[in-house]
């Protein structure tokens, strides 16, 4: 696992202040022979808007089950405030938006909102929650007859009635249009700004590069990157040079600034650096190499390579310069 | 982390709702719920009027004498008793429909705890079962047909209504074991198969002796005998009890062995 994120989040704990939000341990699930996640240790601090980055079955619904007490984990440790999941929930800190299901379709919008609200001691008025999901005036609307979206947004307003501290979302906008992902995720954002502690799951690269703070990329149940927005982006900044050279040598390429992978096929070689022209100009003033071809790698690509089944790029990420 | 200090929370100020989260908001909104679904309200209210608009007026046989009262008074209970099971059990075959739509797992999410679930889901059924038996005696007194002391018109009514908690018991537990939309369209045939068993729709002596032998051991054949005796004036037999309890003990014990395991889902 590559850490970008420089900041200690050991020394936290150390001051006497309130636990961090979400706290796991050496945090493993296995569904009989599969291994769902694989050992996820990860601290979250209050305040933080964190994405949880990953291809399906990356095991990201498998850990937030586990944040939120619906599946006990096969080892390891979940801590939300300090408390055990089921604690934290009764309190009212911690609330969650699911992909689906969830509701009762012959309850109406206003009475599900009621509903959820009437069980916690500490609650937000029903009337200004459906104002801020912005759902008000479908308030005596049966759920059964709401829209995909509209549903979503009931999902979110429920979540909001507690007020809680922290606020789950597994792949919340799984199924919407453009239009509704974006003034979904306004709403959060809007939200999020009274200090609201956020975790959320996606597989949408630009979700998680557009709302949140620091992004944690999964695979195959273990964490592969962790840093904020930008520092994930500065990965997906490199180059990829191709040419072809034969003979190469590929520990002079590797000791080039920026060089992250030298990959030898024949006679070809493929270089994926940070810097090209670094790379460009070694190759045709010091090496024999012709064909060469510069290609920038998108987000898209950093993306797969980071989170790709096979284990070979992972420990390729460095810490940025 | 210098935002760490104006966003920590006040977890002191968070408390866990007393009573596991019950509440009143909560069985209003269940029982309004229940009422919306009209099916359940036609089989568990109007159709059990009607049986007793149809059987229990017949002038060959209402006013016979059945103990401390007449035939028709016989009737009217059997058509409560029947009303009200159809009732409780469709408020805890809920449960079926609740676990399906996902929102079970969504209660989880929630202080409410899985007891206090159970108790609304129980006194959900109560409700329902209350109207049925109000729905059939207040057509009774209407109708100026049935016979029997106004103590029993209470002791009967309330003898049916809390009796039928043992099918709420029987809604929950079959709920849990066939978790479908359409739970109830077996429960509500199986329920006719138990109204004839127990002899509500057609005294058992009338049927032949294998049937009888059968009939019971079926779940209704103990409670039907036993809101019954107040107006009979008849002993309770032993074979009625045992069978009250034999099946109290499977239905409410297969509810909370299915509860348990859905609960501690892993």
């Amino acid at each position: 696992m590559a850490r970008l994120d420089e900041t200690p989040h050991g020394e936290v704990a150390s001051r006497p202040v309130a636990p961090p939000a979400v706290d796991l341990q050496g945090l493993r699930k296995d569904f009989g022979s599969v291994q769902a996640v694989r050992g996820i240790d990860l601290t979250i601090s209050s305040g933080e808007i964190v994405a949880f980055l990953g291809p399906n079955g990356a095991g990201k619904t498998s850990t937030i089950d586990m944040i939120l007490g619906l599946s006990q984990p096969t080892d390891g440790q979940v801590r939300v405030y300090g408390m055990t999941p089921h604690q934290a929930i009764g309190r009212g800190l911690v609330s969650a938006v699911m992909q689906t299901g969830g509701l009762l379709k012959d309850l109406t919008v206003g009475e599900t909102a009621q509903y959820t609200a009437s069980l916690f001691v500490q609650r937000r008025p029903v009337a200004e929650v459906l104002e801020r999901a912005g759902i008000s005036e479908i308030s005596d609307r049966l759920v059964g007859k709401c829209s995909g979206g509209e549903q979503q947004r009931l999902r979110f307003a429920m979540a909001l009635l507690s007020d809680p501290d922290l606020l789950v979302l597994d792949e919340p906008t799984t199924g919407m249009d453009v239009e509704g992902r974006r003034s979904f995720w306004a709403a959060i954002r809007e939200d999020a700004e009274q200090g609201r502690t956020v975790l959320f799951a996606t597989h949408y690269l630009e979700e998680a590069d557009a709302y949140a703070d620091r992004v944690i990329l999964v695979r195959q149940g273990r964490i592969v990157a962790d840093g904020t927005a930008s520092q994930i982006k500065a990965l997906s900044t490199g180059r990829t040079v191709r040419a072809t050279l034969p003979g190469a040598d590929r520990a002079a390429l590797l000791a080039l600034a920026g060089v992250e992978t030298v990959e030898v096929r024949g006679d070809t070689i493929i270089v994926q650096a940070k810097d090209s022209d670094e790379v460009a100009r070694y190759l045709l003033t010091q090496t024999a190499a012709r064909d060469l071809e510069v290609t920038s790698r998108g987000l898209e690509d950093a993306f797969l390579a980071l989170t790709a089944d096979d284990g070979a790029t992972a420990t390729t990420v460095g810490s940025p310069t | 982390m210098s935002t760490l200090s104006s966003s920590t929370p006040d977890l002191s100020g968070r408390r866990v709702p007393r009573f596991g989260g019950f509440n009143l908001t909560v069985l209003r909104l269940e029982v309004r719920r229940l009422l919306r679904n009209k099916r359940t309200v036609l089989f568990a209210v109007l159709l059990p009027v009607v049986f007793f608009l149809i059987f229990g007026l017949n002038p060959q046989y209402a006013d016979q004498n059945a103990g401390n009262g007449n035939v028709s008074a016989f009737i009217m209970i059997s058509m409560a008793l029947y009303g009200a099971v159809l009732a409780t059990t469709s408020g805890g075959a809920m449960v079926a429909i609740e676990r399906a739509a996902g929102w079970s797992r969504q209660l989880r999410l929630t202080p409410l705890s899985p007891a206090a679930y159970i108790v609304i889901k129980m006194l959900t059924a109560l409700v329902l079962g209350l109207a049925s038996v109000l729905a059939v005696y207040v057509v009774g007194i209407i109708t100026h047909k049935p016979s029997m002391p106004v103590y029993l018109w209470i002791v009967t009514g309330l003898s049916v209504w809390i009796g039928s908690l043992l099918f709420a018991a029987f809604g929950l537990f079959m709920g849990y074991l066939l978790p479908s939309e359409n739970v109830m369209q077996i429960l509500s045939f199986a329920l006719v198969l138990f109204a004839f068993a127990g002899g509500l729709f057609i005294p058992l002596d009338q049927m032949g002796d294998l049937f009888q032998t059968i009939a019971r051991f079926t779940p209704l054949y103990g409670l039907n005998e036993l809101v019954h005796a107040p107006l009979t004036g008849d002993a309770i037999s032993v074979s009625a009890v045992v069978n009250v309890v034999v099946w109290l003990v499977v239905f409410a014990g297969g509810a909370m062995w299915r509860f348990r395991r859905d609960t501690a889902r892993v």
